[in-house]
Parts: C-alpha cells; sequence; structure tokens
C-alpha cells in the first residue's frame, strides 16, 4: 500500500477526532458559573456578619457549612443522600426506559400514535402529585410507591421529547437511508436514533430535573431517610441551616447528574451545528 | 440496461404526473431528462430508483423489476442530505457497512481521493462548502460501485463556477467506471454538456415529449457553433411542445440560458 494511501485511511479512521476546546478552556467555562452562587453565598455572608441581616431564618453559609459537616461526620448526609440518588437513579432509570419506548413506538408508527397518544397526553394533564394516594395505596408507604411516583414524573417529559423528536425527523433523511435500502431496526439505529439524539438528551435533562422535583415530593409522603426527610425534620425542629443545607445537597446533587448526562452526551453531539458553539 | 415502460404515477390527491412514460438507457449511456417545473421529472426519477412505486407501468434493471432501491442503482439528490452525525468518512462509506471494516476505510479514501476531499476525512459535514458536500454525496453515491447512478437536479443549488467544476468532474468520474447515468435538470446547458441524449418531458400530466442525441465528442466546448445548433434543437423542442407555440427568437432569452 502506498504512503499516500495508508494516510488516507489513517484520516479516515481518524474522523472521530476533530474539534474539542482545549480543557483550559473548559475549566474557565465552569468556573464562570459558579461565579453567580459565590458571590451571593459571599455577599450574605458579609451582610448577616455585619448585622445588617439576623440571618436567623436564611443562615449564612458558614452555619450551613458548619451543619453539613456536623451532618457528614455523623454520617447523616451521606446516608441521606444516598436514599435520594438511590430512589432518583431507580425511578429516572424506569421512567427513561417507559419513555423512551412508548415516545419511540408512538413517533415511529402511526397506529400506534392515534392508539395511545390521546390516552398518554390525557394522563399527562393529572397534577402528578393527585396520584399520591392512589400510590399509597396501590404500593404501600415505603420505596415502590416513591420510586414509582418519580418514575411518573420523568416518564413524560421523555415521551414528548422522543416522539417529538422521532416525529420531526427530516424526511429527507430517512430517504437517504431508505435509498440505502434501510428498513425497520436498521433504519432505526442508523438514521433515526442518531437523528433525535440531541432532543433527546434535552428530554432525558428535562426528566431528570423532574425526577429531582418528584423525589422531594416521594419523601414528604413519610420517608425515614432522604434528603427530603432532612427538610421536613428541619422544618419540625426549628433547623433552618439543615433545611438550607438539604436545599444544598439537593442542588449540587441535582446539577452533578445533569453534568453527568451532558457530559456523557456531548462526544455524540459534537456534530451538531448549533447557535452554542461559538 | 435501464427500462422504464409505460410508466404512470397518479397520486393519493388524484393528481396525475404521469402518464405512459417509456424509456430505455443502455448501460454506460448518459441520459438528461429537461422539462419545466412540475413535468414529473424528478417523480419519474423517483420511480426508477425504487424509492416511489409508480402506479403503472414497471421499472427494470438487465430484466429485473425494482420495486424498492436497489443494491446497483445510486441516487444523488438536490441537496447533498449528507448526515450530519457522520464526518465526511462516515457518510461516504454510510452504504459499506457490510464490508469488513479495513476494506471499507480503503475504499472511502480511495472514493474521497476521486473526489479530492482526502483532506476532508475527518471533518462534519456542517464545516463544508455547498460544492465540497455535493461532491461528498457524489462519493457515497459512487462509492457503492452502482451501474446505474440517478442524479435529480444535482448542481441546482450550486454557483455556476462550481456548477461547472462538477460537470466536469462528473464526467471523470463516470469515465472511470461508466456506470449509467441518468440526470434530471433545468439546465439546457448542463444537459447538453454531459449527456448523450436530452430527453424532454411536457407537463400535465408528464410524458416525454421527444429526445435529441448529442452526437459531438467529449469534452464539449459550451461556446461552440455545434453546441449552440445543439441548443437550439432542445428549445425549439421545449417551444413546441412544453410551451404549445412555435419556436421564436426571444425564446432563448426567457429560459436565461
Amino acid at each position: 500500500m502506498s504512503v499516500v494511501a495508508a494516510t488516507m485511511q489513517k484520516v479516515a479512521a481518524e474522523a472521530l477526532t476533530v474539534g474539542r476546546p482545549r480543557r483550559s478552556v473548559l475549566r474557565a467555562r465552569a468556573l464562570l458559573g459558579l461565579a453567580v452562587p459565590v458571590a451571593l453565598a459571599i455577599g450574605w455572608e458579609l451582610a448577616v456578619w455585619s448585622g445588617l441581616v439576623s440571618g436567623r431564618l436564611v443562615p449564612p453559609p458558614s452555619i450551613i457549612f458548619a451543619t453539613f459537616a456536623d451532618l457528614a461526620a455523623a454520617g447523616e448526609l451521606q446516608r441521606h443522600a444516598a436514599a435520594t440518588l438511590l430512589r432518583v437513579g431507580v425511578g429516572f432509570g424506569l421512567g427513561v426506559a417507559a419513555g423512551t419506548m412508548m415516545g419511540a413506538l408512538t413517533g415511529y408508527s402511526a397506529l400506534a400514535h392515534r392508539l395511545l397518544d390521546p390516552s398518554l397526553q390525557g394522563l399527562r394533564a393529572i397534577p402528578s402529585i393527585a396520584w399520591v394516594p392512589l400510590f399509597i395505596l396501590w404500593f404501600g408507604i415505603f420505596e415502590a410507591s416513591k420510586v414509582i411516583l418519580i418514575a411518573v414524573g420523568v416518564f413524560f417529559p421523555v415521551y414528548l421529547g422522543v416522539m417529538g423528536a422521532v416525529l420531526s425527523v427530516d424526511r429527507k433523511i430517512v430517504e437517504v437511508g431508505r435509498a440505502f435500502r434501510l428498513s425497520g431496526f436498521a433504519l432505526v439505529r442508523r438514521i433515526l436514533l442518531p437523528a433525535v439524539m440531541p432532543a433527546y438528551v434535552l428530554a432525558l435533562r428535562a426528566g431528570l430535573g423532574l425526577g429531582w422535583m418528584f423525589v422531594v415530593a416521594a419523601e414528604f409522603m413519610g420517608a425515614s431517610e432522604g434528603l427530603g426527610f432532612l427538610l421536613t425534620d428541619g422544618q419540625q425542629l426549628g433547623k433552618p441551616a439543615q433545611i438550607v443545607a438539604a436545599i444544598v445537597a439537593f442542588a449540587v446533587l441535582g446539577k452533578a447528574t445533569d453534568w453527568i448526562i451532558a457530559g456523557t452526551a456531548a462526544p455524540f453531539l459534537r456534530w451538531e451545528d448549533a447557535f452554542a458553539r461559538r | 440496461m435501464l427500462v422504464l415502460d409505460r410508466i404512470g404515477k397518479t397520486y393519493p390527491n388524484g393528481v396525475r404526473a404521469l402518464d405512459g412514460v417509456t424509456l430505455r438507457v443502455g448501460q454506460g449511456e448518459i441520459v438528461a431528462i429537461v422539462g419545466g417545473s412540475g413535468c414529473g421529472k424528478s417523480t419519474l426519477l423517483r420511480a426508477a430508483s425504487g424509492l416511489d412505486a409508480p402506479t403503472d407501468g414497471t421499472v427494470t434493471l438487465d430484466a429485473s423489476e425494482i420495486r424498492e432501491p436497489h443494491e446497483k442503482i445510486g441516487i444523488i439528490f438536490q441537496e447533498p442530505r449528507l448526515l450530519p452525525w457522520l464526518t465526511v468518512a462516515g457518510n461516504v462509506g454510510f452504504g459499506l457497512a457490510q464490508l469488513p471494516k479495513p476494506e471499507r476505510q480503503q475504499r472511502v479514501a480511495a472514493a474521497l481521493d476521486r473526489v479530492a476531499l482526502s483532506d476532508k476525512a475527518a471533518v462534519w459535514p456542517r464545516e463544508l462548502s455547498g460544492g465540497q458536500a455535493q461532491r461528498v454525496a457524489i462519493a457515497r453515491a459512487l462509492v457503492t460501485r452502482p451501474s446505474v447512478l440517478l442524479l435529480d437536479e444535482p448542481f441546482s443549488a450550486l454557483d455556476a463556477f462550481t456548477r461547472v467544476e462538477l460537470q466536469d468532474h462528473l464526467l471523470d468520474l463516470w469515465a472511470e467506471s461508466r456506470p449509467t447515468l441518468v440526470l434530471v435538470t433545468h439546465d439546457i446547458e448542463e444537459a447538453l454538456v454531459l449527456a448523450d441524449r436530452v430527453v424532454v418531458m411536457r407537463p400535465h400530466p408528464g410524458r416525454i415529449a421527444g429526445s435529441i442525441d448529442v452526437i459531438s465528442s467529449r469534452p464539449r466546448d459550451r461556446i461552440s457553433a455545434v453546441f449552440e445548433e445543439q441548443k437550439r434543437r432542445v428549445l425549439n423542442l421545449l417551444d413546441s411542445t412544453l410551451l404549445r407555440r412555435r419556436p421564436s427568437p426571444a425564446l432563448e432569452a426567457d429560459y436565461s440560458i
């Protein structure tokens, strides 16, 4: 094989390794996102310590960090965070699996769309919290009802996102697949799935956001552990620092899990010709 | 040989797009189909590709009936239709998934070399110019080594310079393996530069009005007297069938060619 041909093959084989921003740029972008919360925290700390506000109901960051440290030293923070993460993880997994399957089905098949979508849209109109009494009756007060409530919350954004994305795939792109004799599963795998990937990632992130929202509602249903329990415990015992610490823990975990989805998906979305790529 | 035999197409809304169109294209022949908008050129090409089944008639390639897309028939659309999530190399190799990876890479590299885009193998489609993207589409269609290549106004969205460049490029590529080419175009000069035969269609419903053999050898000089004469003949045919009136000297200006 000639050197030229070998070089051309190498270039073709390396086709997926292009255009990544430098690590220092990525780090700077991440740090920029911390600027607002850090500035607010410092401002509040200064306001409390200078005596401008009392800080009794909204404690300053130093008190919240101290509460964090106490909870962590006692192992309470880890235990409650792990319980919440497990619930969100399982509920999110179930909701994503069901939402993806039903969204793909109703997007791909006109018959399934006509048959199932009106019912699902009807169910979507029910405030999810309204299911709580029924879920407790059906699945008991323990984990099952909490996980299913979270799964219901995750299901609808994922379902809508996947169905809408499949329905809006460019007919001309699908035709390219057909011209290369793709049909059925091969067409879904090689054309539809990559085409819906950006919308799917957005749907997953929206679903995850609702998952975190619903885990609080689920843990208000009567949990003995979890960050939601820390909230109710702090309210009943008059410990605002614990409430804020739990809220901050929700924020950190919610953002971290969102980062995981966004970061995992990023290598698959480098092809996007998006406004944000600037 | 590609044979379109008494092809008819009626859309669900009742519009009759094609009626009794018969066209035989020999192996290695280049046929250009010209005609006004709505005369069924693209519909005919889609029937030939197997993408849209005709309502009446049959399409056969070497005596095999074509009812759906066929491995021996490639198609290039008006837009490049590159898959945005694949690199240039990934797009060119899209139809070679069944081949072992080393062979696929070799074929892709060779195809990119033929369209002079070896240095673009790793870039995304969004990073290409219109002409480069259409060259990738040509490489993607040719890499599977089709015996028939259908082109649906492939250069119409490009600027004049790029269009001429790609027409010459297409002829070079055709000369390597001599597939049958069926080209739909609005551009009479393009038809005359590329084709062995120019088929003129008329609308409502689409029918073949006549055809003209282009006898001059390639490469064709676009400003020669012979070329002008052939252009005049095509225009006369368009004039007498499409516009249903006698030829006039003003006609050429009307067509902006």
